[in-house]
Parts: structure tokens; sequence; C-alpha cells
């Protein structure tokens, strides 16, 4: 990961200054159902040859705790692991299998070559086939261990799975305190799994619908610091950003196409809300939609030729789709009281939803092809749902009591964990692009 | 109905109320008097202000005036201006067409069921609907203007009817009297 040395020395005093707020921090786990299929994996503490410090957080727990995350994998507790082998050669294959584990993962953390960061050197290997899966050096630079921990997690899940991890990857959201009295709106980036945030841009005013570009560099969003919405893109790692799209009316909905070149957005200063597109490099607007109703929350399908968006043209909001090059909209959703703010998955083939019924509102997946719909979550204020950029899990907001907070859930609805992120009042997240 | 219909109706109903006066007795000319016997003349700043006159700036802080209330109130999900709030858009609509340099924002807002986005665009539904009413009644375009928060500026934040009612709302906002 490319970071300029100032950010890489603010990222040090950042995790410093927030490892005594880690146990406030801390993702906590809930399962809703276990995955009788999980696959058992034994991950032994990486022992540490590195001469800095060694963090609270090994690697091994990092990667333990994501591949748990993801539904599809059951690491041993760390006082299960009756063996601490330190190369393959020492792995005791019949003392896992009589554990019934069928994966075990060993290495070692040294200081890398060059003097400024780490080599995490790791092995996956098979308990019944004893075959080496995985042989790897990951090498990150200083303060990036959570990181490289992260791409190792990747490479395991997707040697174990055929698909590609996403644990190297962020969050954008928005946390909002002192709401009542004397707000303040701040929007931050973490790591995936909630740790490490860093704030991206601050205000008294609203911001929302944070919105990542496809190469990971920038975030569009909603903000009202000029009394009525508008919308900025953001460099993440220099903070740079531009006014976009400003004026009477909404300026709303920001979502980048898969090739970065445009930016759909909603703007009623035709008279109501419609869907236009914005090509980024002259910034001529395009209309996309045209009718009375509310259209809003476009979001691209992965082949860039079709955009969902919400209409509340049937009476209600619901799902519907439009040719990106223009053309007649269809109606995609049919569950429900509503369906609003579409999310797709990578493979373009699943929409994921803010479904409402009566006055409760749930997660909902869809699959486009079947029109085959399920409910992921128990509501019941869930929204603004974002899929992982491996279309394996879906982050979203949820309110507990008074208070907003993250939660996140498996495609297949066997997995659900909470994020406890910072104070205030959480919401509007969005999953990143893998980072490389 | 048609504009010059609605003006008409507007107006008359303006008329009404305002001829709705309550005369209140005379008790501050008691026969203890017996001082100077000659009239006072009371000039304006004195008179209390009549609550149905709605040209009456002071009326925005009298409790008895229809100009102190500046909060219209929304059904779920609709953006229709109900009965009960006619009148009040009506007494705003007669001081603001009497004082050109008055300015009015409305501010649309809507309680926090259904997502950030649509819900900018139903609190501007609500603002627009305010907005319509002021120019039908004869309101010039130029005084108005209509901002939507969604659900980002909520009055209150209990997750039931009894608050989500106070957050489906348009206030009227002077930014010039």
């Amino acid at each position: 990961m490319m970071v300029i040395n100032m950010m890489q020395k603010l990222v040090m005093v950042m995790v410093v200054l927030l490892f005594s707020q880690m146990a406030q921090a801390k993702l906590e786990i809930e399962i809703t159902q276990g995955n009788a299929s999980a696959l058992p994996i034994a991950i032994i503490p990486m022992q540490w040859r590195a001469t800095g410090p060694q963090p609270e957080d090994g690697v091994s727990e990092v990667v333990s705790a994501d591949l748990y995350r993801s539904g599809l994998f059951a690491p041993l507790q760390e006082q299960d692991l009756v063996d601490r082998p330190v190369d393959v050669e020492s792995i005791r294959f019949g003392t896992w299998r009589l554990l019934k584990v069928d994966y075990v993962v060993i290495g070692s953390v040294k200081d890398s070559v060059s003097g400024n960061g780490y080599d995490i050197t790791y092995q996956l290997v098979d308990v019944h086939t004893q075959e080496t899966l995985l042989s790897q050096i990951t090498s990150v630079g200083l303060g990036d261990l959570r990181f490289g921990a992260h791409r190792v997690a990747d490479s395991i899940y997707e040697k174990l799975t055929g698909v590609p991890g996403a644990f190297a990857t962020r969050i954008a959201y928005v946390s909002a305190t002192g709401l009542g009295q004397k707000q303040n709106y701040e929007l931050y980036v973490a790591d995936a799994d909630g740790f490490n945030p860093q704030p991206v841009v601050g205000s008294p005013e609203p911001l929302l619908s944070p919105a990542w570009s496809h190469d990971g560099n920038r975030l569009a969003y909603v903000s009202f610091e000029k009394g009525n919405s508008a919308i900025y893109i953001q460099n993440v790692a220099t903070g740079a950003r531009e006014l976009v799209s400003s004026g009477k009316g909404i300026n709303g909905a920001p979502s980048f196409s898969p090739d970065d070149r445009f930016l759909a957005l909603t703007l009623s200063r035709s008279g109501n809300p419609e869907i236009y597109v914005k090509d980024l490099s002259t910034g001529q607007n395009r209309q996309l939609t045209d009718h009375w109703a509310i259209d809003t929350e476009a979001t691209w399908s992965p082949d860039g030729k079709t955009i969902y968006f919400t209409s509340d043209r049937g009476g209600r909001p619901q799902i519907y789709s439009v040719p990106a090059a223009g053309g007649q909209a269809s109606r995609v959703t049919r569950d429900g009281d509503s369906n609003a703010r579409a999310t797709i998955s990578p493979d373009g083939k699943r929409i994921a939803v803010a479904q409402g019924r009566g006055n409760e509102y749930r997660i909902a997946i869809l699959e486009l092809e079947t029109g085959r719909a399920r409910v992921l979550t128990p509501g019941v204020l869930d929204e603004s749902p974002s899929f992982a950029p491996n279309g394996s899990m879906i982050l979203y907001a949820t309110r507990e009591k008074t208070r907003g907070v993250l939660a996140a859930v498996s495609a297949d609805g066997n997995v659900r964990q909470r994020l406890i992120l910072a104070e205030g009042d959480v919401r509007e997240p969005a999953w990143s692009p893998v980072i490389r | 109905m048609k504009l010059t219909w609605r003006l008409l109706l507007a107006v008359a109903f303006a008329l009404a109320l305002s001829a709705c006066k309550t005369t209140k007795p005379d008790t501050d000319t008691a026969a203890t008097d017996t001082t100077d016997k000659t009239p006072v003349v009371k000039d304006a700043t004195t008179t209390p202000a009549d609550p149905n006159d709605f040209t009456d700036a002071r009326n925005f802080d009298n409790s008895e005036s229809l100009l102190s209330k500046r909060v219209v109130y929304f059904d779920f999900d609709k953006s229709e201006i109900k009965a009960e709030y006619r009148p009040i858009v009506a007494a705003h609509a007669t001081y603001v067409s009497a004082h050109n340099s008055a300015r009015v924002t409305l501010e649309g807002h809507t309680d926090e069921r259904g997502t950030r986005e649509y819900n900018l665009g139903l609190g501007e539904r609500r603002g627009n609907s305010v907005s319509g009413l002021l120019s039908a009644a004869g309101v010039m375009g130029t005084q108005l203007d209509v901002v939507s928060y969604g659900e980002e500026r909520p009055v209150c934040r209990v997750s039931d009817e009894n608050c989500w009612w106070q957050n489906r709302r348009v206030e009227i906002v002077y930014t010039a009297r």
C-alpha cells in the first residue's frame, strides 16, 4: 500500500493514541446460527522475530477474526491450540486430525530486509493430505502490520474458497455526535474490521452518502456545510477535495461508474429529484430519468451498462433499472412495502436493499435473474447496505435503542456481527474496493 | 381550482379572519380616575397587536396569532397539506404578500424511516407543497426558497410514532421580515 511519509507518521501517532481505545473499538461478534460446514482451522500464534514491540493484536489474532467473521471458517480458540509448531516439519498431523482440524497456519514476523517494515512469512497446510497449500511472504511497511495480516487472511480465504478475500479493505462511515445540542458530523475511513479509524472530513452540518471511487483513492459524499446539500469528491490520502455539484435543490446520492469516468447523482433543479450522469472530465450532466416521482440512490452495474435506482413512481420506493446510456426504466423489486438504496454484488447478479414492511426495515438480497428474494437481517431499522468487494458480506447501518451502529451480515445470512466503531451515532457505511 | 378563485378565497378568508375581532370591555377608564380627563391618543407602539392582523410583525411572537405558528406537520410518506394547517399557511401568505422585503425558506423534514436520500426528496416535496400554497395565495416566487434536510435534523430521536410525527414537518423560516 502506497502512503506518503507524513501519512505514515500520522497513522503511527493515531495507532498509538488509539491503543488505549482499542478495547472500546473491539469488534463484537454475534452469531445468529452456526454454519455447520465452517472449515475448522488452527491458526498458530506467529512467532515474533522483529525488533520492535509486539502489538496487542498479533497477526494470528487478526487473521483468526477475519476468517471467523466471514462465516466460512471455524478457527480454534487460542486455549485449544494444544501444539505450537514453528515450522511445517514439526506439525503433528495426528494431533490435529484428532482435534478434527482441517488446516493449520503457522508463521513468523521479522523485520523486513529494507528495515522499514515487516515480513510476514507463513504456510497454510492441509492436515489430511499434509500438503503445504501456501507458502508466502507478505511484506508491509511500519504501522501496516494489521493490513499485512488482512492480506494473509485474504490469501488463505481465496486458496480455500476460490473466492478472493475482502479483508484488506476499508470502510467509510459517518459518525454524528452531540445530536440535539452542538452536533458534529465526521466522515471516517477505517479498516474493514473497524480498527484504525481516520477522519476524512468534519462539519457541524450533516454529511451523508459516502461513495468510493473504484480505484479506492477517492470518496464522493454529500455535505450540508453550505446550508444546502452539495456533492464533494475528496482524495482520501491527500485530503484534497473538489466541489462537484451545488446549487438550488437537492445535490445527492453520488455513485462512481466502474471506470471512474462518470458520476451518477441526484439533482432536483428541474423541479423534482432525477438521476443524472456527470462526465467527471467535462462536468457536463446528462439527464437519465424524467418522471415527476422521486428518483434517487443510483448505483452502477459492474459492466457499467445499467443503473439501478430508487423511485416512488409506483407509489412507494422500489428499485428500478435503466440503461446507463438512456432509455426506459423497469421495475426490479416486488417484495415488501418498499425497497430502496440498492447495492450490487461484484458479479452483478444480486442486489441488496433496505426493505420496508410496516414500520420495520431489514436488509434483503435479491437474485436479479430469478427474482428470488430473501431477508437477511432481523431489523427493525436496518438501512444503507453495502456489498463487500468479493460479494461475500454486506455492511449496513442499524439502530440499537437510540444509537446508530454498523453491522455486517454474510451474504447467505449465516453470520452477523455488530461493529461498535466510535462514540456517537454511526451511519452510512460504504465498503471500499480491495486495497492493493 | 383556478388561480383567481384561490386568490379570491384566500383574500375572503383573510378578510373574514380580520373581521373576527373580539372587542375588549373598556375597563381602563374606570370611574375612579379623577385626574386629567382629556383623551390620550394612544400611538401604535402601545396598542396591543391584533392577533388576526397577519401583516403585523409583532404577531410573530404573539402566541395568540397564527403568525407565531411556523411548523406544518405531515402524514407518513405524504406531502399533502392537511386542512388543519391551511390557516397557518394562509396567515404567512398574508404577511409575505404585504411585505416586499420578506424572504421565507421552507425547510422540509422527514422522520427516520426510509433511506436518507429518498427522505431528502420527500422533505423537498413537503417544502414544495407549502411553497406552492403560498404562491397560490399570491406570494412571489422570488420571496420563497425550499431546502430539504430529509431526516438529518430531527427534533427528537426516539423510534416511535410519538416522536416520528414531530419530525414529519416543514418549518417556515423567515430569513428577512
